[in-house]
């Protein structure tokens, strides 16, 4: 297309509204409105069948046998025609607060509810300062009472009965809290020009856990690294797949931040050299703000590919969302009901990373605005 | 105030020399500033007038000679040149404000964090500096929505608030359009009447008659002449500066 299409293009959506728009986007010639066409009837008919089957024939409850177990023979009969909600309404508090004791099961899922409050509080700007790091103090210390029990009257819980959303939240909230920091700190250290071991223990560090799959980690720390420490001491496996799971992480999120470091002009660090600032200063007030700002998109990709992850705890025998889901499906009527399981967990996965990459694009424009060129 | 301890010059250097590799950019320079005397360093690109200046406050280290500055010399002890950066102001070619802070803040950060300042202090402070820059209005503003010729004056008010004894300026009016040389050179030369010690590297050569007590023109890592802007722009001894202010002069 030539500059004189894309100025009559340009001419037309000047026009006001959705009908002018839609002219000039969608149908602006016969080989445009046949692709248009063509496409809503595919989109349209795939919607269509999406909602027969997942509205309009759907199960959503099935009786409870003479033998207590959910009898699934509705949903059997339907099969391929209309989706078993059925198994989510018999399965779903246990695929998202695992085998915590039934009647304890408010605390995992105000665990749940204190976590994203927390994520709420911390994504608003105005909350941003010293009171911040307290309350995640405060949160985290919570959710572990919440979780283990013990004290103010809470039955004690021992963590193999964990599973589920808390600790898939648990896994990707201590992750990312711990390992942000750690990897600011290592990619500094990856560029410290004075300090060679400092730099090449960063270097190694960083190269030693990229190199190898998250999986291999996870088993080192719950397989191996038993195996190295004296006899009588266990460190638990929650503990073990958290501290794997970090130090996998920051490793990571280093490079990201080191991209960040290297894309700031020389001349920043200069100048604040030249006004007296020391190491930290200068890099706490002026390298770090603008650093981290550059790699927003990066950080967030890691985020989010973190979060998804922590699925892997799987292999170890950790009960984390997903493994729950295997977990449910493994009883005996629900076993031919995979799809409606893991679409339900998909949509638990994709709120969570959706919300995270539509506030990193809130936070990239906000802070565009106080920066303006 | 005179810069300087006990009235001895404000810097002093002695048979510099400084290698990039195998690549000998300074060549035992020697230079020696009183306290409020005001040296403009002339010199093709390449010359190493930049990298001289750079190693007064030790942004680039030096390998050979001594440098002196306010009484201390420079090494690799850290608390030494901690004292030197709070007194020596530097304004770069590319400005280097930080874009993530406004004007004011770009003042007052480092008299808050190295002067250990209050607040309202270093405010009343950089809005002091602001004023005499001519650019109080624009307090509130990001870098980013000035123009390179107030960047340029919001930068030497920056490096003024640390109240330092000595200045340095890197090519100051060097990356500016021409239209807005003049209105940094003016800040500058305000400067000058006030008796501030001033190190400038420039190719301004009206600028440098009108404040220099020296000019000293350097070439290939050498200082070659040094002298009153009337004896070096006027009665070149050598061929190298003769070549050079032919080369300048043609060019403007």
């Amino acid at each position: 297309m030539g500059d004189a299409g894309i100025d009559r293009v340009s001419e037309r959506t000047r026009g006001v509204g959705p009908w002018a728009w839609m002219r000039a986007n969608l149908f602006s010639s016969w080989w445009s409105t046949a692709v248009t066409l063509a496409l809503a009837y595919l989109v349209l008919r795939g919607l269509a069948g999406l909602f027969a089957w997942g509205v309009v024939h759907a199960v959503w409850s099935v009786p409870v046998g003479a033998n207590g177990m959910a009898d699934p023979s509705a949903c059997l009969d339907a099969a391929g025609v209309g989706a078993c909600w059925a198994v989510i309404a018999d399965k779903w508090r246990l695929i998202l607060f695992g085998r915590f004791p039934y009647h304890e099961q408010w605390r995992p899922a105000l665990v749940v509810g204190l976590f994203i409050g927390l994520y709420a509080v911390s994504a608003m700007r105005r909350f941003w300062h010293a009171g911040l790091a307290l309350a995640w103090v405060v949160v985290l210390a919570g959710v572990g009472v919440l979780m283990w029990g013990g004290v103010l009257g809470l039955a004690p819980v021992p963590e193999d009965s964990w599973g589920g959303l808390p600790i898939t939240l648990i896994l990707a909230t201590f992750g990312l809290a711990f390992a942000f920091p750690l990897a600011v700190l290592v990619a500094l250290g990856r560029r410290a020009r004075g300090l060679p071991a400092v730099r090449a223990l960063c270097v190694l560090y960083v190269e030693l856990i990229r190199g190898v799959p998250l999986i291999s980690v996870l088993f080192m720390a719950s397989v191996m690294f038993p195996l190295f420490l004296p006899e009588g001491v266990n460190i638990d496996k929650l503990l073990r797949a958290q501290v794997a799971f970090i130090l996998f992480t920051a490793a990571y999120l280093a490079e990201v931040i080191r991209g960040g470091l290297q894309a700031l002009p020389a001349g920043q660090a200069e100048a604040a050299d030249a006004l007296g600032l020391t190491y930290w200063q200068k890099t706490r007030l002026v390298i770090l703000p603008q650093a981290l700002r550059l790699v927003i998109p990066p950080l967030v990709n890691t985020f989010i590919g973190s979060f998804k992850d922590t699925s892997l705890v799987l292999i170890i025998g950790l009960f984390d969302l997903l493994s729950m889901g295997h977990v449910a499906l493994s009883d005996p009527p629900w076993q031919s009901f995979s799809t409606e399981v893991y679409l339900f967990l998909a949509v638990i996965y994709i709120a969570f990373c959706f919300a995270m990459s539509q506030y990193s694009r809130s936070l990239e424009r906000g802070l565009d605005r106080s920066r303006r060129r | 105030m005179s810069a300087g301890v006990d009235g001895g010059p404000a810097i002093v250097l002695d048979k510099v020399n400084k290698w990039y590799g195998s690549l000998h950019v300074l060549r035992d320079v020697c230079l020696t500033v009183a306290a409020q005397e005001r040296v403009v360093v002339c010199g093709p690109s390449g010359s190493g007038k930049s990298t001289m200046i750079r190693c007064i406050n030790r942004l680039e280290t030096h390998q050979e000679g001594r440098i002196i500055v306010d009484g201390t010399e420079l090494t690799d002890d850290l608390h030494a040149l901690d004292t030197i950066r709070r007194e020596v102001g530097m304004v770069f070619q590319s400005f280097n404000l930080f874009p993530h802070l406004t004007i004011l803040e770009n003042c007052t950060l480092a008299p808050m964090r190295v002067r250990k300042m209050p607040r309202r202090e270093a405010e009343a402070l950089a809005m002091g500096y602001l004023e005499r820059v001519r650019i109080p209005e624009q307090a509130g503003k990001y870098p980013g929505q000035l123009s390179g010729g107030q960047q340029q004056r919001v930068a030497i008010a920056r490096a003024l608030c640390m109240k330092p004894r000595i200045m340095l300026f890197d090519e100051p009016t060097s990356a500016l359009d021409p239209e807005m040389i003049k209105e940094v050179l003016d800040t500058i030369i305000g400067l000058a009447d006030d008796g501030m010690t001033m190190v400038c590297v420039t190719h301004e050569m009206g600028f440098a008659r009108q404040v220099a007590h020296r000019v000293v023109f350097m070439d290939r890592g050498e200082v070659v002449e040094s002298g009153t802007p009337g004896e070096v722009f006027e009665a070149p001894k050598t061929e190298r500066l003769r070549g050079f202010l032919g080369q300048v002069l043609r060019g403007h």
